[in-house]
Parts: C-alpha cells; sequence; structure tokens
C-alpha cells in the first residue's frame, strides 16, 4: 500500500524537470510515496528518480504506451492507483497531467483539484490553496473524500531534494490487450532549440503584439533573451497574430513561470497574462505606454519605445559580455 | 450527426477580474471557451456536414439568458439543467452523462475550462464516465471516415500535436480553435421566442452531490511597486547591482 501515487512526465528523453515539483507536495502529506513512469524504454529514465526518497519507482513500460494517448495512460495510471491502494494521485500541472488526470480520477471516482497552491491541515481536515478567476483570486477549497487527484502548480512548490538512499525500480504489470484502442497518435512537431525550457529557464524574455511580426519578433525577443541565455514567451495576441507558437504563451490559459527574471516587451499587462507570471522575482516591463497595468506589478519599468530600447539592451548586454 | 454542446455561464471576465472577491456581482456571459464550442458546432455544419446542435447548460433561471445567447447564435435546441448548486467539475461531469445517454450525440464539445473555476476536468471526465475517446485543447477539429473518425490538432506545452480519434467522442476546445460569431440584437430579440428545455436532476435520473467545497476567496497578496528606470543603462545597472540578477 502507498498513499500517495505521484506521476513523473518525461518527453522519451529525460524526465521533466518541472513534475518534479510534485514530489515536494507528496513530501507535506502523510504517508509514503510512489513515483510513477509510463512509456516505452524507461530504463534510464526511471534510473534517474531512484534517490527522491519515494518507496519504488513503479514503471509501466510497453510499446503500447509510446505515446500519451489518455485513454490508455488513465486506464493504466487508475489500475496502480488501486493496486497500491493509494488515496492521493499528484502530478504536476501540464497538458499532459491536465489531459490525463481528470480522466484517471474519474475511473477512479474521485474527485480532483487543479492546480494547487498550498496544503493547510487545521484540527485534522485538510484544506487546499487553488487559483480561480485567472489567479485574480486564490480560493480555499476542502474535500468530501480522503480520496483525490491533485495537480500542483509547479511554481508554488520547490524542486525536491535529490537526497535520498536510493529506492527499488519495480516494473508495474498491466495486460496492454485490454487497453482501449480507439485514439490513434498521429504527428507531434518537433521544433529543435538551443534555448533553454520556458518553464525551467532562470530567465524568461516575452514578447507582445507590439512586435509586429514574426521576424521582429524573434530578432528581438529572441535576440534579448539569447544574450540572456534565457527562454522565450509570448502573450495569447502575441500567438494569435502567428508571430509566435502555441507553446510559447505564457499566461492563465498557457504556461505558468516564474523565473529569476521577466522581461516583458511590448506587454501592456492584462491580468491574463499576468497570471502566468506574478511569482517571478524580479520583474522588468519595456513599453511605450505609461500607464499600462504591467508597470504596476513591475520591479523596474522602462518607459519608451521597444524598437529603440530593445536593441539597444541587447547591444549593452553583449558587450558587457565580451568585456566580462 | 448531432452535436452536443455543452457551455457554463460564469461572470464576465473583463469584470469579475477587477472586482475581486464581490466577482458575482458582474454581469454573466457565455465562457469563452464555450463559446468557442458552439462555434464549432456551427462551422462544421457550415460546412456541410447535416448536423442538429443541442446545447445544454446547467444552472439557475437566471442563466437563461446565456442560453438565449446560444440559441442567438444558432444551436437548434437548447436545453437548461434546473441546478442553482455551486457544482465541482466531477458533479458537472455525472450530469453531463445522463444528458448524453438521454440525447445520444456523436460528438460533445466543449470549452477546456471555464474562466471563473479554471479547472480543466469536465470533458476529460465525462469521456472516462462515457468511455469514450476524448481530444483535448484542440484547435482545429475535421471528420474522416465518413464522420466516424476526427482527426484532432491540440495545443500542447510542447507544441501542436494530432490525434486521431474514433466517434463518438469529447472534444475540449482551445482559444484558436475558431473567433465565435458576434451575436445580432436581432438574432437575441428573435431567440427569445424559442423555447429552452428545463429539465432537472431528477428528471434525468441523476443525483450527484458536489465532493469540493469552498471555504473562503481572498485577494491574493499584491506584489509591492516597483520603481522606474529612465534608461537602458540604468536598467542594466539595477539588475546587476540591486536585484543581482544579471
Amino acid at each position: 500500500m502507498v498513499e500517495t501515487l505521484v506521476l513523473i512526465e518525461h518527453d522519451r528523453e529525460r524526465v521533466k524537470r518541472q513534475s518534479l515539483h510534485a514530489i515536494t507536495l507528496a513530501r507535506q502529506l502523510s504517508g509514503k510515496y510512489a513515483l510513477l513512469l509510463l512509456g516505452q524504454g524507461l530504463g534510464e529514465i526511471a534510473a534517474s528518480l531512484v534517490s527522491y526518497g519515494a518507496s519504488v519507482v513503479l514503471v509501466a513500460d510497453d510499446p503500447a504506451l509510446a505515446e500519451p494517448l489518455a485513454d490508455r495512460y488513465a486506464t493504466v495510471i487508475a489500475q496502480a492507483a488501486r493496486k497500491y491502494d493509494s488515496k492521493i494521485l499528484l502530478g504536476t500541472s501540464s497538458t499532459f497531467s491536465k489531459d490525463i488526470l481528470p480522466r484517471t480520477a474519474a475511473l477512479l471516482d474521485i474527485p480532483m483539484l487543479t492546480d494547487v497552491l498550498a496544503v493547510e491541515e487545521n484540527d485534522g481536515s485538510i484544506s487546499y490553496q487553488r487559483p480561480v478567476n485567472a489567479g485574480s483570486m486564490l480560493a480555499t477549497v476542502k474535500l468530501e473524500t480522503d480520496r483525490c487527484v491533485l495537480t500542483a502548480r509547479a511554481t508554488a512548490f520547490d524542486e525536491p531534494a535529490v537526497d535520498a538512499a536510493a529506492c527499488p525500480i519495480e516494473r508495474f504489470e498491466f495486460d496492454a490487450a485490454l487497453l482501449p484502442n480507439r485514439m490513434e497518435f498521429i504527428s507531434r512537431e518537433q521544433r529543435a532549440s538551443d534555448r533553454p525550457d520556458l518553464t525551467e529557464a532562470a530567465v524568461v524574455v516575452c514578447g507582445g503584439r507590439p512586435l509586429r511580426d514574426k521576424e521582429t519578433f524573434e530578432r528581438l525577443v529572441g535576440g534579448l533573451a539569447d544574450a540572456l541565455a534565457g527562454a522565450v514567451g509570448a502573450t495569447r495576441a502575441a500567438v494569435d497574430s502567428g508571430m509566435a507558437p502555441n507553446d510559447y504563451q505564457v499566461g492563465q490559459t498557457g504556461k505558468v513561470i516564474a523565473p529569476q527574471l521577466y522581461i516583458g516587451i511590448g506587454i501592456s499587462g492584462a491580468i491574463q497574462h499576468l497570471a502566468g507570471i506574478k511569482d517571478s522575482r524580479v520583474i522588468v516591463a519595456i513599453n511605450r505606454d505609461p500607464d499600462a497595468p504591467i508597470f504596476q506589478v513591475a520591479t523596474y519599468g522602462l518607459v519608451g519605445d521597444l524598437h529603440q530600447m530593445v536593441p539597444q539592451l541587447i547591444t549593452a548586454l553583449s558587450k558587457g559580455a565580451e568585456s566580462a | 450527426m448531432k452535436i452536443l454542446v455543452s457551455f457554463k455561464s460564469v461572470p464576465d471576465p473583463n469584470e469579475a477580474i477587477l472586482a475581486g472577491a464581490a466577482a458575482s456581482a458582474a454581469k454573466s456571459v457565455i465562457n469563452p471557451f464555450d463559446e468557442i464550442a458552439i462555434e464549432e458546432a456551427l462551422q462544421i455544419r457550415e460546412r456541410g456536414d447535416a448536423v442538429e446542435i443541442v446545447a445544454v447548460t446547467i444552472g439557475a433561471p437566471a442563466v437563461e439568458e446565456q442560453v438565449r445567447a446560444a440559441l442567438a447564435m444558432g444551436v437548434d435546441r437548447a436545453i437548461r439543467i434546473d441546478d442553482s448548486r455551486v457544482l465541482d467539475p466531477y458533479a458537472v461531469a455525472r450530469i453531463l452523462r445522463a444528458v448524453v445517454e438521454k440525447e445520444m450525440p456523436q460528438v460533445v464539445i466543449m470549452g477546456k475550462q471555464a474562466v471563473d473555476d479554471d479547472s480543466n476536468q469536465v470533458g476529460q471526465m465525462l469521456a472516462a464516465l462515457l468511455g469514450w475517446p476524448q481530444a483535448t485543447f484542440v484547435s482545429k477539429v475535421e471528420f474522416l471516415d465518413n464522420k466516424t473518425r476526427a482527426r484532432c490538432t491540440r495545443e500542447t506545452d510542447a507544441g501542436l500535436e494530432v490525434v486521431a480519434i474514433d466517434l463518438p467522442a469529447v472534444i475540449t476546445t482551445d482559444l484558436r480553435l475558431n473567433q465565435p460569431r458576434y451575436v445580432s440584437l436581432p438574432g437575441l430579440i428573435k431567440a427569445r421566442r424559442r423555447p429552452i428545455e428545463t429539465l432537472t436532476c431528477n428528471e434525468l435520473r441523476v443525483d450527484v452531490r458536489p465532493l469540493t467545497t469552498v471555504l473562503s476567496i481572498a485577494n491574493p497578496p499584491k506584489r509591492a511597486a516597483g520603481t522606474r528606470v529612465d534608461s537602458v543603462e540604468e536598467l542594466i545597472a539595477k539588475l546587476r547591482q540591486e536585484a543581482k540578477v544579471l
């Protein structure tokens, strides 16, 4: 019996670091936790997870799981939760976990809470804090059952320390022939990038619609990100206009990030975008409009024309790097 | 083909966000992602696939305004499940299952999340309860094989992904699937004369209670105000010396 099961995400080559943050939440809850991996050819990835203090790393490794099809994954995860009589199923919020975990919750006939920021215990009663209304409000909720599925917002939990003695790795057996077969994976975009992952980078530069077009966006936003060895993000408006791909979107319905340094270029600061960046350590805003809402949350605000300021910034940073 | 579109009445996000914890005072609208779902059903019909579009929502009589907006957009029939409780996603999914079993659509489309609750669970839970395939965060839908399958493009953290799913299935919409049409005032007025089917959970023979209770809602801590800088040089200096992030 393992009280908590933590679903770990990977990209077929390595663990998605963001998904490890759910382990920090698992450590706050009582009882043992196991890490669960699904996919194919997971030997090395499983081996990288043995020192996170889990009682076991469970591996469901089969060609039928080569792609994360929600119907198959949810079926297998539910089986694991039942076999280990787990009360809590955890994941870190991502499109992967949001696609699969609600389906799993319904298979287990239990409720789910998305984007948990904190867990509190008062007189034996547990309550969870989560953002609502694009994070403009925080709700404290309780559940009527003690079994549930939770996704943790990565930015609300630290990356867990790797300091435990190695735990065993166990194959989780299931009958692949009994898995649902009505969803087929066709393709995914493969875009190689030298830049760090948007959710893991210490520095993120985001651009908004005033960047005008894809070429200017890449030159200014991409150029500044490269000068800082950072990642590139975008507002919904910039993605809608075709300046940036969907996975660059940061905000209420995109990615939520909390880098050491966030620089918003030509971004007015709509609440839906701020929802994705509010916990950044330092926020810098460059915008032509002195009344842009983003200046209310910016640590440093620079009012000016981005088409002048950003090239100057890139040059100054590159010079600084040369003379350093 | 019958398409069931499920939508939620939510406080207008533009107003609710400004109101903060007093959000219930904001006027109500169809959840923006669900509007995209309704629009998609309409476009599927306009592309030439003969389609009956049924819209369903769960709520108190006050949400009938949003039901009329859905009718004005062009859905064929609209159903309101009369339930004034605050329902969590799992309760919603269980009620919708009963509606699906009654209506027997080939496709259920809904927004990926409601912009007030931001849970992003109902579509996936409903698919599980029905034992149907799902395609979430969809930015493009095409039907294949004589409308027995759907090819869906999904917006994921890693970029776009394409899956093909057998019908019947549940699809949840993402922002870029389409741009919902505006509803004209004459359209809204005409919609006032269209009937709305009202059903209770009793009549649907479904008895669910929410398993989540909201204890309190509060405004989040505010970030401390920052400072203005006058030049790129000053910005770099402050980032280096004061903030120490460079």
